[in-house]
């Protein structure tokens, strides 16, 4: 008796009346609107299925929502259990007949969702404890009101804490009409502590005032603990935002790394600006790209692990393009450095132009590695994708090595030596006219690992580079010339400037807000942040 | 005064500062040079001849001719003649603070629109109720919703104004950038950078519809200008004639400015910055005007072009074409006013046949130019003429030649 009570109490509450009443087997005739074609009697239908809760109403059920069920000719509902195409079982004789011209039942969003709704109350009350959990999480993510009879019953009789708790959720998700007031705060205070971003909608009418200026809900102690719950949820969000915004501005920090860092080397040693820098960056992007097409022709099953082999590709690819230019042109204009800013611009038009002819204008696809796709979630609404954690980390792994060869390595020591003084280096036996080719293709290689980065989180096309240019000139004109600590510091202090200004000005006057406090910046200090301590400086 | 003026002349073999008769060596001269004429009496004569063959020639040729002769300049024709014009103009500016004063802007594209748009924003108005919609406002305020103008828009009905606005926001702008650039003594390539940064800044905020000035497609479909049609052959022949009077008054200013002491000044900046500062002189002022007159002649250049084209919009902000402007620059031979002259007609016109005939390798041959010319003829055609002169006339004549075509820069 108290099982039949509970399955009639699952209808929803108007057509409780007809429920009790109705607690008979299934007949042809309230089947028939399921075979028909009028969704609001579907509706109706699938209604009073819920509400019989025998067998043989389940079943239908269950065959509604694998789109199982097909509508035969006569308005009869056939349901298919097994693979053969051309028979299936009458759902209320049980009987195997041929299937012929009977159609698919079709269902709308809303009926589909009104199925499983149904399917997962009705599993509420399944003695294993999995298929409840199941259940519940299936309702916490859709909660109807009119689930709540089945769900008031299921909280009463669960005894696992665990799924008490989220069944308690539940409950208090539905529970918030309810006329007792008593049930309606610990139903606020339960939703308040999930601390969901999506409960948000649940707590908002609780405090909102009708038009009269009387609030919606008479009972003060309600709405303060509806009140506290918008508030932990407001602090939740803008903690999430905070920390989402320190994420974007060391992403693009990260990004800008890459980007300046060979600059850096470059500029430094050379002294020139070189503006086919960006351009090293696509080379090193495109390099990825043939990588990543090889693996996939070739070794597809190794396919997740291309990166360490695109990795090195984009480094020698950049490297040799740039020990090219450095032997063709760039030597050939030292002491000249605003010509020598017009040839490298000249020699990036043709790069582009030329990756244009063999690559087509349009953007070519890389694809992410498989683990590098997705992400962890921070907060609910604050997930950070493992490809930009991945390039922080590689960015950083980057410059360490960078470091490591400017200061531990023999290479390096001629480096600085140059970048310090040039005629002195040559003095002392440093053939600088080598080291210079060697800077060059070192910091060609580095943009080419940065190129090799961004083809994880953005478009690899010829312009690729023209779109990291100035703001990666601008972190080497904040960080000061020619120093690995300047340039980490003004790639990630313009990255975190840049996302910290852009919430309250859109992402174009951010740029030029930025821009603008570079150029006052350089008034005071126009060697930038870290400036050559020494007599050439 | 005297004696800074005459320390130049140690300075290197190469330009003799006094005319034909250099009497100052490599040694030590006191007492200033004798003054030169502007141009010399040969160089007047064909000017004038130039100025009344164009003059009187062009609008015969356009207006008088029928269309079938061929001698007949078309509209097309016109609009290309002028574009270069205008091209040439801001080649002149750019090469007054490069070639002269060493300073490399890559922001001139900047100044060049911001003339385009102080008259774009009087051809907008005198538009009318002519535009699709019919209201008192441009089309893309009232396609953004807008139901006023703007502030900064009040007053653009007036040709004189917005003429104005051509010669004073570009000044404006370009004098504050420059005190605040020159007086922490930003050179070289960074300057160069960061004149590259304003100009970029300026696109993104022109591309933004809020800004109230076209966003994307900035100006266009213009009618009229001072109550004639800007599509009737005389208006073209008009606004080509007043193009190439400017180009004529920009090069003879030019000119005198560069003759002049405040020119010598400015050249001994460019080549060496300290050593003038040692002996008493505070470039910022000298920098400052020659910055600020630079940008002004630029969107003097604009406000010419954008009647011409018909259109203005971000993308002639964008730092490509700034630098492009400087290949014209040095196309054509840096620190001389012809060169740059020559080199932005020679370049566009390049650009013109490229783009016509085989468009995809028109960025080929640009990137060439920029990798070439440093290399190979770092002295631009200028350069490339004075040393065929030099060839065919011998070493006396080959000395002339170079004082005509004033002080190159080393760097």
């Amino acid at each position: 008796m108290i099982a039949r009570l509970r399955y009639c109490l699952c209808a929803a509450p108007l057509l409780f009346a007809l429920v009790v009443s109705a607690a008979h087997a299934l007949t042809p005739a309230e089947l028939a609107p399921l075979a028909g074609d009028d969704f609001e009697e579907k509706s109706a239908a699938i209604d009073k299925l819920v509400a019989m809760h025998d067998p043989a109403s389940l079943a239908v059920l269950n065959a509604l929502a694998d789109n199982r069920a097909l509508a035969g000719t006569s308005a009869q509902v056939l349901i298919q259990d097994s693979d053969d195409a051309d028979h299936a079982r009458d759902a209320i004789t049980g009987k195997t007949v041929a299937i012929g011209d009977a159609q698919p039942i079709t269902l709308n969003n809303l009926l589909r969702s009104k199925v499983s709704g149904a399917l997962a109350g009705l599993r509420l009350a399944s003695p294993d404890p999995q298929a409840r959990r199941a259940a519940i999480e299936a309702l916490l993510a859709n909660a109807d009101p009119s689930m709540k009879p089945l769900i008031d019953s299921a909280r009463a009789k669960e005894t696992d804490p665990a799924l008490k708790r989220r069944l308690d959720t539940l409950w208090a998700m539905t529970a918030l009409s309810d006329r007792d007031a008593a049930k309606r705060l610990e139903a606020a205070t339960l939703v308040a502590a999930r601390r969901d971003p999506d409960t948000y909608l649940l707590l908002r009418p609780l405090v909102a005032k009708q038009a009269d200026g009387s609030f919606a809900e008479p009972d003060a102690r309600v709405r303060e603990a509806a009140q506290k719950g918008i508030d932990a949820l407001d602090s939740m969000a803008r903690e999430s935002r905070i920390a989402g915004t320190i994420f974007a501005g060391i992403s693009l920090g990260s990004v800008l790394l890459l980007a300046a860092l060979g600059l850096a080397i470059t500029y430094g040693v050379i002294g020139v600006i070189n503006m086919a820098h960006g351009e090293f960056l696509m080379i090193g992007a495109y390099a990825t790209y043939l990588v990543q097409n090889l693996f996939q022709r070739y070794a597809p099953g190794a396919f997740d692990w291309y990166p360490l082999v695109a990795v090195p590709a984009a480094f020698l690819a950049a490297a040799a393009v740039g020990i090219v230019i450095e032997r063709l042109v760039i030597r050939h204009l030292y002491g000249r450095p605003l010509e020598t800013l017009l040839t490298t611009f000249g020699v990036s038009l043709v790069l582009m132009q030329a990756t244009r002819s063999i690559f087509g204008a349009q953007n070519v696809q890389v694809a992410n590695p498989h683990w590098m796709t997705g992400g962890v979630a921070l907060f609910p609404d604050l997930i950070l994708p493992y490809n930009r954690l991945t390039i922080l980390a590689f960015s950083l792994a980057v410059i360490a090595i960078a470091w490591a060869v400017l200061t531990r390595t023999r290479l390096g020591l001629f480096v600085r030596a140059v970048t310090q003084n040039r005629n002195m280096a040559a003095c002392v036996g440093i053939k600088t006219a080598l080291i210079d080719s060697y800077a060059f293709a070192f910091g060609a290689g580095i943009a080419g690992l940065g190129g090799c980065a961004l083809s994880q989180i953005g478009n690899v096309g010829p312009d690729l580079g023209q779109s990291y240019i100035v703001d990666s000139f601008m972190a080497v004109v904040l960080g000061g010339v020619g120093q690995l600590a300047g340039t980490v510091l003004g790639s990630f202090g313009l990255g975190l400037l840049a996302k910290a200004i852009e919430p309250f000005s859109g992402p174009v006057l951010a740029k030029i807000a930025v821009l603008v406090l570079i150029v006052l910046f350089i008034q005071k200090r126009p060697q930038g942040l870290f400036a050559l301590k020494g007599r050439s400086a | 005064m005297t004696s800074t003026t005459t320390l130049h002349s140690s300075a290197g073999p190469a330009p003799a500062l006094a005319g034909n008769d250099a009497g100052a060596s490599a040694g030590f001269a006191l007492g200033l040079p004798p003054r030169r004429a502007l141009l010399p009496r040969p160089a007047w004569a064909a000017l004038f001849a130039l100025v009344l063959a164009i003059g009187i020639g062009v609008p015969f040729a356009s207006l008088v001719l029928p269309a079938s002769s061929p001698f007949h300049l078309s509209a097309y024709v016109l609009t290309l003649g002028g574009k270069f014009m205008c091209y040439a103009i801001a080649a002149l500016a750019l090469d007054l603070v490069w070639g002269y004063c060493g300073i490399l802007s890559l922001g001139h594209g900047l100044f060049f629109a911001l003339g385009g748009y102080g008259i774009g924003m009087y051809l907008m108005r005198s538009i009318g109720h002519d535009g699709v919609y019919g209201s008192d406002l441009p089309d893309f305020m009232v396609f953004l919703n807008w139901h006023a103008l703007p502030w900064y828009w009040h007053g653009t009905q007036h040709l004189a104004y917005a003429l104005a606005l051509v010669v004073v926001v570009p000044a404006l702008l370009a004098w504050t950038f420059g005190f605040f650039a020159f007086r922490s003594r930003v050179q070289g390539v960074y300057l160069s950078i960061i004149t590259q940064a304003l100009t970029y800044a300026a696109m993104l905020l022109f591309y933004r519809n809020e800004t109230g000035f076209g966003g994307n497609n900035g100006f266009t479909d213009f009618k009229r200008i001072a109550g004639f049609s800007i599509t009737h052959p005389g208006t073209r022949t008009v606004l080509f004639l007043l193009t190439f009077a400017t180009l004529v008054l920009a090069f003879i200013a030019a000119r005198a400015i560069v003759l002049s002491k405040l020119g010598r000044v400015v050249t001994a900046m460019r080549d060496s910055e300290t050593r003038l500062m040692f002996l008493g002189y505070s470039p910022l002022a000298y920098k400052l005007f020659i910055w600020t007159l630079s940008a002004v002649l630029c969107a003097i250049a604009g406000a010419l072009y954008v009647p011409q084209v018909g259109i203005v919009n971000p993308s002639e902000m964008s730092p490509a074409n700034s630098i492009e402007m400087a290949i014209w620059v040095a196309v054509g031979g840096r620190g001389t006013l012809l060169g740059p002259i020559a080199g932005a007609v020679a370049v566009n016109g390049a650009k013109s046949l490229f783009t016509a005939y085989f468009a995809e390798y028109w960025l080929f041959f640009l990137g060439a130019l920029f990798v070439i010319v440093p290399l190979v003829m770092p002295r631009g055609l200028a350069g490339l003429v004075e040393t065929l002169l030099a060839r065919v006339q011998g070493a006396r004549a080959g000395a002339r030649a170079s004082t005509l075509i004033e002080g190159r820069s080393k760097s």
